[in-house]
């Protein structure tokens, strides 16, 4: 359809308009006043929503329906559908090992990788030791390392007092170990054996080599007073070779072993006070090159001495000439 | 009566619970448009305007936020004809304004423009009982108002006090609290017919909404397209629409007549299609472009192409100039105003103090009306345009919308109505057990 058009122009001199326009032809074009849009062909019915979809719509703009649509039905679908994914065994398990895959690929990097286990801090025998308690499986993932487990069992090892695991950069494993110190030499009924300071079973006699002489004891319970032990040991210093050893008695005091087998029997307490005593002994009247089989300090009060044999009869046999003298004179 | 308060209680409530939510709509459903404003209530400042700005009649309160207009089908003379057509109409706009607001609304407020409004002045009069006027009287001299014959199905529309008189005092507007012996009170009662409420509620209910309010659209044209002047002193507002020219007389801010002329802009439109034998929408395609009630000896030099799709080459082709088309126009638009003022003169406008006339409404947007009303209806004769509410579109500012800007503004300050007092106790019927304990609490 064309434009709706109406033009201003002069009405031609004696011409009817209802006639149709047969006029002559213009030579201009008269100008366009004005143009209307084109008129549509009017649809049939005037396009409205249905009431389903105005209803729809008025639901649509309910703020609790669209909440509901947009979080409620996609967070839904998602449990479910997570539920009945999840909720075949096999399936899971598959995702359990593809899991597991991924993790171990990225374990067994090189980067992860260790590679040398370096120990110091320790005589090589210890470290031959130490290997062999840790018995790792190398190259080995460091995530596989259970540091705190190693470290136990280094530790648990007799020579070993504290170890230190680390690992370094470049796939190493330093271990520091700090080796126990034998201090004394233990005899027991099973043979004889190295103890630290703290009592701590080092190692056997047998399989040690002592570089420095170590002061030996003996008797139950000796480990557990070891520094006891040494405080008599130093206390007994100026006997020299003379001292054998030290005995425990009843896991309660001590006894002095000399090397001719005599002892100097000490009480529970005091007995570095009582071991003193003994040697100014010593050191004034010379006790201990005399005829004495032992020495008792137990008793702080009297100091009792056992002689040999030979000495006792010496000693009552002048004993008995004394008394002969004395009633001789009284006699006489 | 009480069914009537009742019902309009109800629709009261709804407003307010509306109010609450804060949106409501408003829908004018006319014979040519149909447009459905949605307004958004402002929560925040529930304090009301500032001092100095209350003249701006309560507009800043609320905004619109959703605007649809969509063409009236199965109205005429601004009453419901078809309802399904309608309901369709009503739905469109309704969906167009949601969708521009993004929220949904529920209540809407419905203007209606035609159904034969009539007007009564009621009065009544009451002795007080204390020397101080309250709301118990206030109620009570309004019930004391004596219904006139309303006629066979017919409802209130609107029941407005809009005079108290204290003794030899009138003019009063809020009586409580003034001292006096005789309270009397003057009443406007506006009834339409009922089946057009019927029906219209029947519409509104199949789109899903609630009615939560009825309005007159000759009072509410006015209330957006009269100034505040205008309204203390007296003036006419004539909104022109499609189908009616409704016509409302306001005098101390207060509606005391409205009337409505079954004639509009779609019989003018009807005059040209039929004059110049064009179809309908072409009629009004040329009426709205070069429409006029006013020729000049310009006009005749100015053709308009009557276009059609007969076949016939010379009927198609046939032209008129300008001055033919508002031949057409005039008589028809002459017609409606000497209605008009048929009409004002028989509500006694000639004895206003002013006598303003204010035209508005898609009609008077015709070029010269002002014109040619003023040689019919007096000189005081101005166009109206609804007043400029915060958010309105501009495709929805011009007078064909001061009907639905007016209903905006009346769904923000709603005027005080008769059921909007407590009915006295002594009006219920059938509560023979409370009017026995009064009549004993009175005599004893």
């Amino acid at each position: 359809m064309r434009p709706l058009i109406a033009r201003r122009e002069p009405i031609p001199p004696g011409q009817c308009r209802d006639v149709p326009t047969q006029a002559p032809p213009r030579a201009i074009e008269p100008p366009v006043a004005r143009t209307a849009p084109a008129l549509v062909p009017e649809a049939p019915r005037d396009p409205a929503p249905s009431i389903w979809s105005y209803r729809v719509q008025r639901l649509w703009l309910t703020p609790l329906f669209r909440k509901l649509l947009r979080v409620g039905v996609p967070a839904f679908v998602l449990c479910f559908g997570a539920l009945a994914y999840f909720g075949d065994a096999e399936r899971r398990a598959a995702i359990w090992d593809a899991g597991q895959e991924i993790r171990r690929e990225i374990e067994s990097r090189p980067e992860f990788r260790v590679a040398v286990v370096g120990v110091e801090g320790a005589s090589d025998r210890v470290i031959a030791e130490v290997r062999a308690a840790m018995g790792l499986q190398l190259p080995m993932s460091s995530f596989d390392l259970d540091l705190a487990a190693l470290r136990d069992r280094v530790e648990a090892l007799p020579s070993v007092a504290s170890a230190e695991l680390r690992i370094q950069s470049g796939g190493y494993l330093a271990v520091r170990v700090v080796e126990r110190v034998p201090a004394l030499i233990w005899q027991t009924r099973d043979g004889l054996s190295l103890i630290d300071a703290e009592g701590h079973f080092v190692a056997s006699l047998d399989d040690h080599v002592l570089d420095r002489p170590l002061p030996a004891v003996a008797g139950d319970g000796a480990d557990l007073v070891v520094g006891e032990a040494l405080a008599l040991h130093a206390a007994a210093a100026p006997l020299g070779d003379r001292l054998r050893g030290l005995v425990r008695v009843g896991e309660r005091r001590w006894d002095v072993v000399l090397t001719d087998g005599r002892r100097i029997l000490l009480p529970a307490q005091g007995a570095v006070q009582a071991l003193d005593r003994a040697l100014a002994l010593q050191d004034a009247s010379q006790i201990l090159d005399r005829d004495v089989l032992r020495i008792d300090l137990r008793n702080p009060d009297r100091l009792t001495v056992q002689l040999t044999r030979p000495a006792l009869e010496e000693m009552h046999r002048l004993r008995e000439l004394e008394r002969e003298t004395l009633t001789g004179e009284q006699n006489g | 009566m009480t069914i009537l308060y009742q019902s309009q209680r109800a629709m009261r409530a709804k407003r307010q619970e509306a109010m609450r939510r804060g949106v409501i709509a408003v829908l004018d459903i006319g014979t040519h448009k149909t447009s459905c404003l949605i307004l958004k209530f402002d929560q925040t400042n529930t304090m009301g305007p500032a001092e100095g700005i209350g003249a701006m009649a309560g507009q800043a309160s609320f905004r619109i936020i959703g605007a649809a207009t969509t063409r009236s089908r199965g109205v005429r003379f601004g009453e419901i004809d078809m309802v399904q057509e309608t309901e369709r109409a009503i739905r469109t706009a309704v969906q167009g304004a949601q969708k521009m607001a993004q929220v949904r609304v529920d209540h809407v407020i419905v203007a209606l423009a035609g159904a034969r409004p009539r007007s009564y002045g009621l009065d009544g009069e009451v002795t007080l009982t204390t020397g101080t006027v309250t709301d118990h009287d206030v109620a009570q001299v309004l019930a004391e108002c004596d219904l006139p014959d309303l006629g066979q199905g017919r409802e209130v529309l609107h029941a407005q006090p809009v005079n108290f008189s204290l003794d030899h005092r009138t003019g009063l507007t809020d009586p409580r609290g003034h001292v006096g012996n005789r309270l009397s009170v003057d009443m406007h009662l506006l009834t339409i017919e009922a089946h057009a409420i019927e029906t219209l509620l029947y519409c509104v209910k199949r789109c899903d909404l609630e009615l939560a309010g009825l309005a007159s659209a000759p009072y509410v044209a006015a209330v957006s397209s009269l100034v505040e002047d205008e309204q203390e002193l007296g003036a006419a507002c004539i909104d022109m629409g499609g189908g009616t020219t409704s016509l409302s007389i306001f005098m101390k801010k207060h509606m005391i007549y409205a009337d409505t002329v079954r004639m509009g802009g779609d019989h003018v439109t009807g005059d040209i299609s039929q004059g110049l034998h064009i179809p309908m929408a072409h009629a009004e395609k040329i009426k709205t472009r070069f429409g006029g009630v006013i020729a000049t000896g310009m006009d005749d030099r100015e053709i308009i192409e009557l276009e059609s799709e007969t076949g016939d080459w010379h009927h198609d082709r046939r032209t008129v100039t300008r001055a033919e088309l508002i031949g057409v126009m005039r008589p028809r638009v002459e017609e409606i105003l000497e209605e008009v003022q048929a009409r004002l003169e028989a509500a006694g406008f000639d004895h206003l103090p002013s006598q303003r006339i204010v035209l508005t409404g898609g009609a008077s947007q015709i070029p010269g009306l002002d014109g040619l009303a003023s040689r019919i209806l007096g000189n005081q004769v101005r166009l109206g345009r609804p007043l400029r509410v915060q958010g309105l579109p501009q495709s929805t500012c011009g007078p064909a919308f001061s009907a639905c800007v007016g209903l905006a503004l009346f769904a923000a300050y709603p005027q005080d109505e008769w059921w909007d007092f407590e009915t006295p106790a002594d009006r219920l019927p059938a509560r023979s057990l409370k009017r026995a304990v009064k009549w004993f609490r009175d005599n004893w």
